[in-house]
């Protein structure tokens, strides 16, 4: 049984602070501030509250995802798959290098609890972490000012095989609360022509991928949309900056379908930039097993994300056996 | 009139990106356009644009009538670009065609032995299944583009020089 710790709320704003081990985490009107022990002594990172409940909703919703989840360049979570590190400094090397970096290992439903608890008391009704700048208020900001529970409880959506097969996840429509989003209006609403003979209804299946994905009402958000053992094609909308600045832990690749995605790559132990990828449409670009990358998207666009998930691949990345690089140039 | 418009890419139309090296090597990136790799490739030709392991994403051209295929496996489908028909094959006996543990899709020899499943017409954007044990044709009178979600297979071509230069 997970129980997590948290303060009563503070008198001047409204907000509770939490503590997960050796860190404790508060928020102000407009900032979070994480300390930990580091040598001797205390340290504490600061971060702005918009940009840290938008990765933290992300890393909760995604179940800590594949590998490192980097708030920005200091905090981030790393996915032990049953556990979860929590660093500060562990992945900036000058925090690194001075031996002020800070790595606390937790099991999984401690840590999930705590963020979740963290999610609830500091999301203020009119803010919705998952949706693009534009498209959400400001009340992030300023003193605790009532809650948001739908818009953070969203999980990923993920099917079986394919959504709207019998039994398997929804397509999305606007009867189901997922109307077109603004940015996509011009996207082609058709479904395909299916003819399917008497007792194949359930095997003769196609539905409209991009007007699936222009009815999300996430940005960042992978889903799944087709189980191929296991690859899957995990399709997102993405608008403004990832929230999070993902280090893998195993190669994905990106098929860009709409508009463009700037990607920031940079070395996943370091930080230290290695590339920047300009994607268009029908641009295909493998994301390597040894970078951390976040992507800047100027326009609502339609991002294919394809992943590998079978188990034990972050080991045999980690030992060697396979190499980070999934083609032979 | 929409605020937004929405870009696609076609065969017609496309414009490559880049990959901006600051200290690292662009071959890391494998990057590629797969409207560039279609206007390139034969009609059916399976080009792997994306490769994980055993897993791999196809570009194919679809143009005219292809042969029939089949998987031991579900495979899925994205159509690109353009306009065609796909028809379904319930193999009465798959195992002869393709044994189980067979990765990727196979060509078969000719017009397969089944129940007709039925067909479908996809345009730009729709997704299909491509059900394991079933034989698959795509006819398309225009060409065509098609993101194929499958296992590296006997069919599969591999030219990452090619499509990943400039």
């Amino acid at each position: 049984m997970s129980s997590t710790k948290a303060s009563a709320p503070d008198t001047k704003t409204g907000y509770k602070r939490f503590e997960l081990g050796q860190f404790s985490f508060s928020r102000d009107e407009y900032f979070v501030t994480v300390r930990w022990p580091a040598r001797e002594t205390q340290l504490s990172h600061t971060l702005p509250v918009d940009a840290f409940l938008r990765a933290l909703v992300r890393d909760v919703a995604w179940g800590f995802f594949y590998g490192w989840v980097n708030f920005d360049a200091v905090l981030g979570t790393r996915n032990r798959y049953g556990q979860v590190e929590l660093y500060a400094g562990r992945y900036n090397d000058s925090y690194h290098d001075s031996g002020l970096d800070y790595v606390e290992t937790f099991e999984t439903p401690e840590i999930l609890a705590t963020f979740k608890a963290m999610l609830a008391d500091w999301t203020n009704a009119g803010f919705d972490p998952f949706a693009a700048p534009a498209e959400t208020g400001t009340t992030v900001f300023g003193k605790k000012n009532g809650s948001n529970t739908a818009a953070i409880e969203r999980n990923r959506e993920t099917c079986r095989r394919m959504p709207g097969l019998p039994g398997d996840a929804s397509l999305r429509s606007d009867t189901n609360g997922y109307p077109v989003n603004r940015a996509f209006a011009d996207v082609e609403q058709d479904e395909p022509e299916i003819h399917a003979e008497p007792g194949f209804e359930n095997e003769v299946h196609a539905f409209n991928l991009f007007k699936y994905l222009s009815r999300s009402d996430v940005t960042w958000n992978p889903s799944v949309v087709s189980v191929c053992r296991n690859s899957l094609f995990c399709p997102t909308t993405e608008e403004h900056i990832l929230p999070v600045i993902h280090g893998n832990d195993r190669v994905e690749w990106f098929i860009q379908v709409s508009d463009q995605i700037t990607w920031q790559v940079s070395d996943k132990e370091t930080g230290h930039p290695r590339a920047r990828v300009v994607m268009k449409p029908g641009d295909v670009a493998a994301m390597p097993a040894d970078i951390r990358h976040q992507g800047f998207s100027p326009k609502r666009a339609m991002l294919l994300v394809w992943e590998n998930a079978t188990s034990g691949l972050p080991e045999k990345y980690d030992s060697g056996e396979l190499s980070p690089y999934p083609i032979e140039l | 009139m929409s605020e937004y418009t929405t870009v696609f890419g076609s065969l017609e139309r496309y414009e490559k990106g880049r990959v901006e090296i600051i200290n690292d090597q662009a071959r890391h990136y494998a990057f590629s356009n797969i409207f560039e790799v279609a206007s390139q490739a034969q009609p059916y030709e399976k080009i792997a644009v994306a490769k994980n392991l055993e897993y791999v994403v196809e570009v194919l051209r679809a143009e005219g009538r292809s042969d029939w295929f089949t998987a031991a496996h579900d495979e899925f489908a994205v159509v690109m670009d353009g306009h065609l028909e796909l028809h379904l094959v319930k193999l009465g006996d798959p195992a002869s065609v393709v044994s189980p543990d067979t990765q990727g899709s196979v060509r078969l020899p000719g017009a397969p032995v089944g129940k007709n499943m039925g067909w479908m017409k996809l345009g730009r954007g729709h997704q299909a299944l491509l059900p394991a044990g079933a034989a698959y044709q795509f006819l398309a009178e225009q060409p065509c583009v098609i993101l194929l979600q499958t296992l590296k297979g006997p069919l599969t071509v591999e030219k990452w020089a090619d499509i990943c230069a400039g």
